[in-house]
């Protein structure tokens, strides 16, 4: 039935379907709560979708990706309330930087395999994490700091709704990015040294410089998000950066679908939904996140979207 | 100049000799055997050739270049491709995307082409995709032009490793037993493949076990016996040398 | 000055007796399965809470210890049962994140049951501290070197001497052989997290004194653990025990003389420059790749 489609459409389906649910959600969305809490659905989505780049389709994994995400932020932060720079030169340098920073962990590390590499991503977490908790002179210490408005070109994005078109668009550039890259050949090396690793070598792909490429990538969308979040909280604080928050955003990609870049726009929602969902089970919040954890993993492993597309392809063939 | 020459070619591994100062050419254009009895050391063989390992002595020369130990990915540069044994397949992938991750190398593959999707990327993979299709066809694959790879079987998957390597355009492509685990039938869709590859100008080197394949195929032929040389020379030379009887063919049939 | 040195020296192999438990613990279970058990901190602060909850349910010191520890070796068991024995198949990424899921999980209901607040225990032989060469003791640092020491001797001695330790290490050498010899791995998968929750449990009742314990304190202590294995050599036991060691003392060097706000840091930048430049540890050896 799909197939059909010329294969732009067929290719950007998940776009298409994203972009239709952006334009009418605000029917649903009554107050400032509600839109708070999709934006910052839509921010982990971002952050998702360039880890699940990483970890589903390239088949590495990183434990410290938070830290990323808080650097973009705490650039964005530092840059335009300390030293009064514009928004988008904050955000612009947070990338760049992390990008570079990036750069210097991949390459020793990404030799690295399995538990080794997640320990040492997660060393990396966890000392970023450290180091901005403690220099509180730059950054504020575990009370945090904030950022200037953001402004672009003279236009201030302050209400709710103007965040919310703003995410969303940030949203739908990222998954459109994100989908030519996995259709090209950049896209099946990394997916081949995926599949078999020495078998993607022996054709001349170099599996490092490919590792590296996406590690680097996939950082740089996590400090994307991170800059866009330090505009729209309140106050950016250290707790965003810490192991806790990698893997709540492993999870999310795991859960809604590894190599499978709706699946990590839904895992990302659905993650951020529950807890303000489970408001009244707080108590029992981290043993239903566990629960979550290992009970996808143990039956349900491919992760919810690829699963369900399965199911929905066993019910076409008869 | 001979495509590939092998001097003095030893390997260790801890205190035992897989190789032994091993020499031999291939030359251009040829279909060039290998075979012994297992533990002769053929595998490990293609694996220094091809950069899976590095030599613990002597020297491996691909066009004139040494190329020993030098890292897989390189070498396909400079023109050589391989096959595997058990496999290396991207299961994650369609049969064509496979085909087509063998031809990376010659693809238009920048990054910010590829994430904005520039006419000039679309185009190349609307090529790419056209070309891998018809070297599906050449292995005798055209009815999986629009399969996975995970629901194919051993044997067409075999042919499928043999699609991606020439997707490379290799000028030396090493077999490693490409006939094993196929039934009959099977078999001679391989050995007619080769052919074609031969045909082609493509200079094949194949470890083998099956040997009417062998010597229907071959120009020349190495035997191995306990990584060392045993005989060298065109199958008739092979099968009626008496070492190599004894110590591997018995009674040839 | 030689003072503070050998008091940050007793403080580093006070704390490095409970890095050498956790790490022995993750080593124990990584040699019977090939599972990095994120959750092995959370025995540590089961250990302690059930402790504390048993005396104040009115329960003599020696019989809560005892109690706790079985309660502890059950969690363990029930973890390799119904989380990591369904999963033994997966790939690395999905059993990372069941044991990153199961260590939620039991924080999650350790702060159901016993609250979010700190608690203590009463040393073991009272608060009257002791001198040593010039620097001060205190008695718990004592009883947890020496009851670190005194499990790690054990443990050794099941390992190497009993024929169920080394049915355990035969099957960490080789699985399908050992299962052909006979070897039960199901029972060998029960007994390696039965043993790793038994060194948790006892490291985190006898550390409680000193250093108190909440729901959170398992997260930084598994962390550490896991720096002193891979310190050692993952998989190494020897190694675990020394790399613990080892990490106590350097963490409590440098917040003495460096810097204290970054003493946590200590074991991740080890846990990096060992994985860079020599992942198998000081102490394991240099792997080889069969293609």
């Amino acid at each position: 039935m799909t197939s059909m489609l010329p294969p732009a459409l067929q290719r950007h389906r998940g776009l298409i379907v994203l972009a239709a649910v952006i334009a009418v959600l605000p029917l649903a969305l009554r107050n400032d709560y509600h839109y708070d809490v999709v934006i910052n659905a839509g921010l982990n989505a971002i952050v998702v979708v360039g880890l699940n780049l990483l970890i589903g389709y390239a088949g590495q994994i990183s434990l410290g990706h938070a830290a990323f995400f808080g650097l973009g932020a705490y650039a964005s932060a530092i840059l335009t309330t300390t030293y009064g720079w514009p928004a988008l030169g904050a955000m612009a340098a947070g990338i760049a930087v992390v990008g570079i920073l990036a750069y210097v962990i991949a390459r020793p590390i990404l030799r690295l395999k399995g538990h080794y590499l997640a320990m040492a991503t997660l060393g990396i977490g966890v000392i970023i994490s450290i180091v901005l908790n403690t220099e509180a002179q730059v950054t504020g210490g575990p009370d945090g700091m904030s950022a200037a408005p953001f402004t672009v070109l003279g236009y201030t994005f302050a209400s709710e709704q103007s965040w919310y078109w703003l995410v969303g668009g940030a949203l739908l550039l990222t998954v459109w990015l994100s989908t030519n890259l996995i259709d090209s050949p950049i896209g099946r090396a990394l997916r081949a040294l995926h599949g078999a690793e020495i078998g993607a070598r022996v054709v001349g792909i170099d599996t490092t410089r490919y590792k590296v490429l996406i590690f680097v990538i996939s950082a740089m969308f996590a400090s994307f998000a991170g800059s866009l979040f330090a505009h729209h909280t309140p106050t950016v604080t250290p707790s965003i950066l810490g192991f806790i928050k990698s893997v709540e955003f492993v999870v999310m990609a795991v859960f809604g679908g590894m190599a499978s870049v709706m699946g990590s726009v839904v895992g990302a929602v659905i993650m951020t939904l529950l807890p303000n969902a489970l408001a009244a089970f707080e108590d029992f919040e981290p043993i239903i996140l566990g629960g979550i954890m290992m009970g996808t993993m143990i039956f349900m492993p491919k992760g919810l979207v690829p699963t369900i597309a399965k199911l929905l392809r066993r019910k076409e063939t008869p | 100049m001979s495509l590939l020459k092998v001097t003095n070619l030893t390997k260790s591994f801890g205190g035992v000799s897989a190789i032994r100062d091993l020499s031999f050419t291939i030359e251009a254009g040829t279909i060039h055997s290998i075979i012994g009895p297992n533990g002769a050391g053929k595998t490990t063989l293609f694996n220094l050739i091809t950069g899976v390992y590095t030599p613990s002595s002597g020297s491996v020369r691909f066009n004139d270049r040494e190329v020993g130990g030098v890292e897989p990915h390189k070498l396909a540069e400079l023109g050589m491709n391989r096959t595997f044994q058990n496999l290396q397949i991207f299961h994650n992938m369609s049969a064509v995307e496979n085909v087509m991750v063998g031809a990376h190398l010659h693809l238009q593959k920048g990054l910010l082409h590829s994430m904005l999707r520039l006419p000039s990327l679309a185009r190349s993979e609307r090529e790419t995709r056209e070309q891998c299709w018809e070297l599906m066809d050449f292995v005798g694959l055209a009815q999986y032009r629009h399969t996975e790879a995970s629901a194919m079987s051993y044997g067409a998957l075999k042919r499928l490793e043999i699609a991606r390597a020439l997707a490379a355009k290799p000028k030396l492509l090493l077999l490693d037993e490409p006939a094993a685990g196929l039934n009959d039938t099977e078999t001679r869709e391989v050995d007619e493949v080769i052919k074609r590859i031969a045909a082609q100008g493509i200079t094949v080197v194949l470890v083998e076990h099956d040997m009417k394949m062998v010597m229907g195929i071959s120009d020349h032929i190495l035997v191995l016996d306990y990584g060392a040389k045993l005989a060298e020379g065109t199958p008739a030379q092979i099968r009626s040398n008496p070492d190599v009887i004894a110590a591997y063919l018995g009674t040839v049939g | 000055m030689i003072e503070s040195m050998i008091q940050f020296i007793l403080a580093g192999l006070t704390s490095g007796a409970i890095y050498a438990l956790v790490g022995l613990g993750f080593s124990i279970i990584y040699n019977a399965s090939h599972v990095i058990n994120f959750a092995q901190g959370e025995f540590i602060v089961i250990g302690g809470m059930s402790t504390v909850a048993l005396m104040a349910a009115g329960v003599p010191l020696p019989l809560a210890i005892v109690l706790a520890t079985l309660v502890t070796m059950l969690v363990g068991m029930a973890l390799a049962k119904f989380a990591i024995q369904p999963a033994k198949d997966a790939d690395v990424v999905a059993l990372i994140i069941i044991t990153i899921g199961a260590s939620i999980f039991l924080r999650g209901v350790v702060q159901l049951v016993f609250g979010k607040d700190i608690h203590s225990l009463p040393a073991f032989s009272g608060e009257t501290p002791l001198n040593l060469m010039g620097a001060t003791l205190m008695p718990q640092s004592l009883w947890v070197m020496g009851i670190s020491s005194a499990l790690i001797v054990v443990i050794a001695w099941f390992f190497n001497a009993t024929l169920a330790g080394k049915a355990m290490l035969a099957t960490a050498y080789n699985a399908l052989a050992a299962r052909l010899m006979g070897v039960d791995t199901k029972w060998v998968l029960l007994s390696a997290f039965a043993l790793s929750a038994l060194l948790g449990a006892v490291g985190g009742i006898v550390v409680t004194p000193i250093t108190f314990v909440s729901y959170e304190s398992g997260i930084m202590l598994g962390l550490k653990g896991f720096s002193a294995a891979v310190l050692g050599g993952l998989g190494n036991g020897v190694g675990a025990v020394a790399g613990g060691l080892i990490l106590g003392i350097v963490e409590a060097l440098s917040a003495g003389y460096l810097s204290s706000a970054y003493k946590d840091a200590i074991a991740f930048i080890i846990i990096l420059v060992v994985l860079v430049f020599r992942p198998n540890g000081l102490f394991g050896k240099k792997g080889i790749d069969r293609v």
